[in-house]
């Protein structure tokens, strides 16, 4: 299979109008030493036939499993109008909105989306959508670190996910700032340590925290935000944006920047992407914002209008002075969260975290109930827990696997992390549970 | 596509109390959220549309309709490679074998995805000359910077660490420096040569000057001219014997596809963009993938630039794409699309000015008219093309020169479509003399005109609830 149109005649006829013989004298500037001159080391062209048994193979080694695993990819309902849509060609083969007068579908999706990221996050300003959670919250430092005076460091939670952690390191050590650790004490951030690194450290640009933090619980961020902006700090949190239905927004708690990963917005799991991050920020922090902008103006025939803006930001302008070099996003599922939040709405996005936390907390009850497992730490939490477990974690999700469940993630050898959404029933949680129950009877 | 604007947003269509979701009954009794302390709750709600799910589906129905994508029509956006996006790519990759993978499954139940990344990463390998692939970055701009972050880490390994320049042609996309920056890296601008190649003396004058201080030269080939960089196996040697690496930039890899591997010409680091060289889609801007291939040896400087496995539904595509050309077929695609652009160039050469003759390869770059006379400018000839229905191509890029309109047509269009296209290039250089007011005032004919870009951002309104306070 292939998709070229050129018959042979055409060939011909094109090749005399470009000056030249053959294909091959099209690479006639092309030194011979570096031309390629033998054919790929790849399979045969495939049919669509082949394809799809091609792919029916590789399926079969995937065991789709009853997902109770959360850390940063949750597994929760997707309406069904949403990928119909997102799979309309007009949205799908468009590229960036340069052209405003022939893409102002997606320039009114991202305005679309701008206001209700803006809205779950409670902050004044939201871009285009960054590329995931961890990348947006390394951005957020670095757009710290330049709004700062003579800054070189951010300080880090230590129940900030280590994966995002991971990333922002990478950023740190490349940008040229470092990450300094806040303690945590029982799984939570440690609010004293925080207040006295903020007063004997020099040149500190952000504070970063995240909501629910990597264990799952909802920590409380009173004072924080003065605290920062007493040491001329920019206070970040990271959020799961799917609890933001119900938890005290960013802007709620005084953030300068709220970052996170939206998959929790109904983003199927995809092993991991795509997803979509999010990026929000106060008004005064609006000229230091990475990435796309889509703003009201009007038209020449006096129209609403959207288009892109304050790109005097951007690489495309800037160069190496640009905010980022961020220039395409994740724009379709920024799309894709956009319907989703019009379909679930105000009410919707309630209801939904309401059964996840219900289901959540019903769940650790229960096990907690067979004996086998305790509660790993005191703070409240939403959907997502840690459960210390007195068998061996990973043989637990092994088994559990084999048997067709995802019981969770791994913390360390004897703790569990373990998340429910709204899509497992009271059923699948039993069901859950009574597996577990029948693992260890048989082991025992 | 069509031409009456739409123009409502979602907001101005919620009453309170419509439903367009549905959801189980709460069956687990006493939990709420209501249990968890005041101070951790949200204070005021988040204002979100409510819509009954017809109004939904019209809604973004009718936007897409005031969108248009390579579905639609032709879309010669230079440098940005709109091909086809093969429906079948989106068939496989909606599979929910694939798409209902939590990225922290144990390995033994997820060998098939694994299957897909190991794949594509050995033929990403043979196709560019490159030993292996990371596969995480999530767009072009994101694997330059792991490209960059890996050039480093192999210069601090070897306790090199004042090499902190990179050497960029005046003619590279914005991004290269925007990426060099970012990564803690200091840009030096290479000149270009009048027949718009890097000046290889000016180039060899700023090694020189700038010993032991080289990172790396970030290249793409064929350059933003859409002109292939005949010295590069000279640029490369002078940079290694220099101690520092080749980047290439993969934005410009698809006419490269059957005729020389960047491996081959010297480079040492690379990204792809699959949504542009493999044909998956660019979806309004992104989500794309960036994937970085190296040199045997620097594998082991790969960076954490993401959570989990970069967008894996984009790796699919890609797969599927390869698998569907074969060998047989993916040689073709590099001179298709070089053909492609030169039949173009060739045909309207006479009307618009080519500032730099001879052979291109997948683009090329018009200074505008070459009658400049009435004052139409390439901005007025990009949008008087909307009005007949085609994408604009590429504009004011590169900043070489100072009218820019840069054309590239990829494989996947037919002599039918380039003719349509010459012809409307053509006419529209006639009624930029016959009625330049009228070229002057496109477009006319589309669901909005030019828009009012000071006005939105001397006072930026960037959200719903900004208008309604407004």
């Amino acid at each position: 299979m292939q998709y070229f149109p050129h018959t042979s005649e055409e060939l011909s006829e094109m090749l005399s109008v470009a000056g030249v013989k053959s294909l091959d004298e099209l690479y006639s500037d092309v030194p011979e030493a570096i031309r390629f001159r033998r054919e790929y080391n790849l399979p045969e062209a495939m049919s669509e036939i082949e394809i799809r048994d091609y792919f029916d193979r590789l399926a079969t080694l995937n065991d789709p499993l009853t997902c109770f695993a959360g850390a940063g990819c949750y597994d929760h309902y997707a309406p069904s109008v949403i990928q119909s849509i997102i799979q309309r060609s007009e949205f799908l083969t468009s590229y960036t909105p340069y052209q405003a007068e022939i893409s102002q579908g997606t320039l009114h999706y991202i305005f679309e989306f701008q206001s209700m990221m803006a809205e779950m996050t409670k902050m004044d300003i939201s871009n285009a959508s960054m590329y995931d959670g961890a990348t947006a919250t390394a951005e957020a430092a670095m757009m710290a670190i330049a709004a700062g005076k003579k800054c070189d460091k951010v300080l880090a939670s230590a129940t900030l996910d280590p994966k995002v952690r991971a990333v922002l390191d990478t950023y740190g050590h490349f940008h040229g700032f470092d990450v300094v650790t806040i303690p945590e004490k029982d799984g939570q951030t440690d609010l004293s340590t925080l207040n006295s690194q903020l007063s004997t450290l020099e040149g500190v640009a952000g504070v970063i925290v995240q909501q629910p933090n990597y264990y799952g619980i909802v920590e409380d961020f009173s004072n924080i935000a003065d605290m920062c902006h007493s040491a001329k700090s920019l206070f970040i949190i990271n959020s799961v944006i799917a609890d933001l239905a119900i938890l005290r927004a960013p802007g709620e708690w005084g953030a300068d920047i709220a970052v996170g990963d939206g998959q929790s917005l109904g983003i199927p799991m995809n092993f991991g992407g795509p997803g979509v991050g999010y990026m929000c920020c106060t008004e005064k922090l609006i000229r230091k914002m990475p990435g796309r902008i889509v703003g009201l103006t009007k038209d020449n025939r006096d129209q609403r209008a959207f288009v892109l803006t304050l790109q005097a930001r951007e690489q495309h302008i800037r160069r190496q002075k640009a905010t980022s070099n961020i220039c395409s996003n994740q724009s379709l599922m920024a799309l894709y969260v956009t319907i989703y939040l019009s379909i679930m709405g105000t009410q919707g996005v309630k209801e939904a975290a309401e059964l996840s936390y219900a289901g959540a907390h019903y769940l650790h009850d229960a096990l907690v109930a067979t004996g086998y497992f305790k509660p790993r730490f005191e703070g409240p939490f939403f959907n997502e827990f840690c459960l210390t477990y007195d068998g061996d974690v990973d043989s637990l999700i092994e088994e559990c696997a084999d048997r067709g469940f995802l019981a969770g993630v791994k913390i360390d050898e004897h703790t569990i992390m373990i998340a429910v959404t709204e899509q497992r029933t009271k059923q699948d949680i039993d069901l859950l549970v009574e597996t577990i129950k029948t693992i260890r009877e048989d082991a025992a | 596509m069509n031409n009456r604007l739409y123009g409502n947003l979602i907001f101005e269509l919620s009453r309170p109390g419509r439903r367009g979701y549905s959801l189980p009954a709460n069956s687990f009794g006493k939990y709420s959220t209501a249990d968890l302390p005041e101070t951790l709750r949200r204070k005021e709600e988040a204002e979100l549309p409510e819509c009954d799910e017809l109004t939904v589906v019209r809604h973004y129905t009718n936007l897409s309709h005031n969108n248009f994508g390579v579905n639609d029509g032709f879309y010669p956006l230079g440098s940005c490679t709109m091909k086809y996006n093969p429906i079948i790519n989106e068939e496989i990759a909606a599979r929910p074998e694939f798409t209902a993978i939590h990225p922290l499954q144990p390995d033994f139940t997820c060998e098939g995805s694994v299957a897909v990344i190991s794949e594509l990463r050995k033929m990403l390998s043979e196709l560019t000359g490159l030993y292996d692939f990371t596969l995480n970055p999530m767009a072009g701009a994101h694997g330059e910077l792991t490209g960059l972050m890996i050039i480093r880490a192999y210069h601090e390994s070897r306790g090199d660490d004042a090499r902190t320049k990179v050497l960029i042609p005046d003619s590279a996309h914005g991004t290269n420096p925007a990426s060099a920056a970012v990564c803690g890296l200091e840009v030096v601008e290479v000149k270009s040569l009048t027949d718009g190649t890097v000046d290889v003396e000016d180039l060899r004058r700023l090694v020189a000057e700038n010993q032991g201080t080289i990172a790396a030269m970030m290249m793409t080939n064929p350059n933003t001219l859409g002109l292939f960089e005949r010295s590069i196996p000279e640029i490369a040697e002078l940079i290694h014997a220099e101690g520092g690496l080749m980047y290439y930039d993969g934005a410009n890899l698809n006419p490269m596809l059957g005729a020389c591997r960047p491996g081959d010409m010297g480079f040492d680091v690379m990204h792809i963009n699959l949504h542009k060289t493999f044909s998956t889609p660019h979806g309004g801007g992104g989500p794309g993938s960036g994937p970085v291939g190296v040199r045997k040896g620097l594998e082991q400087f790969f960076p954490t630039v993401g959570a989990f496995n970069g967008n894996f539904g984009v790796y699919i595509k890609a797969l599927v794409y390869i698998l569907t050309l074969g060998r047989e077929n993916i040689s073709m695609v590099g001179p298709l699309a070089t053909l492609n652009a030169n039949y173009i160039k060739e045909r309207l050469k006479d009307v618009y000015e080519l500032p730099i003759e001879g052979l291109c390869k997948h683009e090329f770059v018009f200074n505008g008219l070459k009658d400049k006379s009435t004052g139409v400018t390439t901005m007025d000839v990009a949008k008087r093309l909307l009005d007949y229905g085609y994408h604009a191509p590429t504009i004011y890029f590169p900043l070489l020169f100072h009218e820019s309109l840069m054309i590239e047509p990829t494989e996947n269009e037919s002599k039918e479509t380039i003719d349509g296209f010459i012809s409307v290039m053509r006419r529209i250089a006639e009624e930029a003399l016959s009625d330049p007011e009228m070229v002057k005032s496109a477009p006319h004919t589309t669901p909005i005109g030019r828009v009012d870009d000071v006005l939105a951002a001397k006072h930026p309104v960037v959200t719903y609830r900004q208008i309604l306070s407004e």
